[in-house]
């Protein structure tokens, strides 16, 4: 049954008795044309797009533990479009135009708010990067607006604009820009593709994958085994595991990435704002909580746990930037599993074993790409053949060296984004 | 987390950098798979893993074994000579 305003009201008006759950609990069936592993944001975007685009009638996703309990329930919420590099800017782009009609499309609230993102310079140096940037934007069809000091201070009247060590010198403004409920969006897709006959199976997590003469044929599951024509790997935190299930050793290590919420406050901060001195970036959700992080902890990890070190310095940078942070009090905090590969960039592309694809290495980065990677990745198992918005998120680009995208200009090596 | 170092003791992780997996080098200066490898691909175990750290107070290199799961370390040595 489709949501409405009218149908809020019937409900309000007769006890709220007539909600039922919106996706069905289906026993897994021996057989699948396609297999999704994964339930989180992307896996249930491509399922969805799978169904609608290009008319699966046969596929099922199968999640470890329940729909949506990932990375895509534990990020800080933001979708921009504001990449700079071939490869990732009209992957974005194509995103971000998801995003946009992606309400109206699900039938379902995922309150996409696209209230602005600022990201502050502070040198010369900056200063000119963030004008290339915007204007590599702009090229993309993009929305970016360069702003000098006063008008940052006309959006964000609340940073420290006197100090001396880190200078406000401008923002990049990218009214585009944004958050999004992130529960809702795993919600829509999964509701959304469960309306078109996708089985979402939960607590049916994948322990082997079946190969045959180098073509898969299936999945081995808590749930028994289940045959499949393709099988799509889309579990960024664990890829390097389910991957090495078929054999396959990916450009993948695994680090933490904390986040940290306030207590619940009155609206203050208006924005998306990112600190261009000290990886620190902040909004304020619709519950009134400041969402704030920085950079990762660095080290291989899979505790989903950070340490002290990364607290104090996310803290400290708070602090640099806008001092009346310091009233808040920090409510909790957690760390998320990234897939982190040398180029900090994302791969979207078919394996060396046939009929199996991946999708993987979404960095720090992932949530604002659920549409675009849902859509993508369902182009490339439905067809056999990448669409255009993701054609240079290739497997062998660091073997080959050719169409790295390395959007911080670090070098394409481990440990450095 | 805190790290041992075999010539200082027991040290607070802020003293230490994280310098990646610790992988024998190939063999030879010829581009191939070993190099690909040896660069790019990882085993990223949930688990057990082996990797550099350099402790900067006392400047040096560390191969420490740790699981990736529960930050628990197994051992820490100093880092062999590279290529061998």
């Amino acid at each position: 049954m489709a949501y409405s305003g009218w149908r809020i009201i019937r409900e309000a008006l007769t006890g709220n008795a007539g909600w039922r759950p919106v996706w069905r609990d289906p026993e897994p069936k021996s057989e699948y044309d396609i297999v999704i592993i994964g339930g989180g944001g992307h896996g249930l975007a491509t399922a969805y797009y799978l169904a609608k685009e290009h008319g699966a009638r046969s596929v099922a996703v199968l999640e470890k533990g329940y729909l949506g309990g990932g990375n895509v329930g534990r990020n800080t919420t933001i979708v921009r479009a504001n990449y700079f590099l071939p490869g990732n800017s009209e992957f974005y782009s194509h995103s971000l135009k998801l995003w946009e009609g992606l309400e109206q499309d699900l039938n379902y609230n995922v309150m996409h708010s696209q209230r602005g993102l600022i990201n502050l310079f502070h040198s010369d140096g900056q200063r000119d990067a963030f004008a290339r940037r915007g204007n590599a934007m702009i090229n993309q069809g993009d929305d970016a607006v360069l702003l000098d000091r006063e008008g940052v201070r006309k959006h964000l009247p609340y940073l420290d604009f006197e100090q001396g060590r880190f200078p406000i010198y401008g923002g990049l403004y990218h009214p585009r820009g944004g958050t999004a409920r992130h529960d809702a969006v795993a919600w829509g897709y999964a509701r959304a593709a469960d309306r078109r006959g996708v089985d979402l199976v939960q607590n049916c997590e994948v322990t082997g994958i079946d190969v045959e003469g180098g073509r898969v044929t299936g999945v081995q599951t808590t749930r028994g085994a289940i045959k499949a024509k393709k099988v799509g790997i889309v579990v960024a935190g664990r890829s390097s595991q389910v991957a090495e299930m078929a054999g396959l050793r990916l450009p993948i290590e695994s680090h933490v990435l904390q986040a940290f919420v306030t207590e619940g406050l009155k609206p203050c901060i208006d924005q998306v704002v990112s600190f261009g001195m000290g990886h620190f970036y902040i909004s304020q959700s619709d519950k009134g909580g400041l969402v704030f992080g920085g950079d990762l902890d660095f080290y291989a990890s899979y505790a989903a746990r950070g340490n002290l070190p990364r607290v104090e310095h996310v803290m400290e940078a708070a602090m640099t930037l806008m001092p009346m942070i310091g009233q808040a009090k920090v409510l909790r905090s957690w760390g998320g599993i990234m897939d982190m590969t040398p180029d900090g960039s994302p791969i979207i592309d078919r394996t060396p074993v046939e009929g199996l694809y991946l999708d993987a290495g979404w960095c720090y980065g992932g949530f604002k790409a659920v549409p675009g990677s849902g859509f993508a990745f369902a182009h490339l198992i439905a067809q056999d053949r990448p669409h255009e918005s993701a054609a240079r998120m290739r497997l062998d680009r660091f073997a080959t060296g050719r169409g790295l995208m390395d959007e911080e200009g670090t070098g394409a090596q481990h440990n450095l984004h | 987390m805190r790290l041992p170092c075999p010539h200082c003791g027991e040290r607070d992780l802020r003293e230490f950098t994280y310098k990646g997996a610790d992988l024998p080098l190939p063999e030879g200066p010829d581009w191939g798979p070993d190099w690909e490898a040896y660069l790019h691909l990882r085993r990223n175990p949930a688990g057990e893993t082996r990797d550099l750290w350099y402790h900067g107070p006392c400047g040096s290199w560390l191969s420490v074994t740790r699981n990736t799961a529960t930050h628990a370390v197994a051992e820490s040595r100093p880092a062999r000579e590279p290529g061998s």
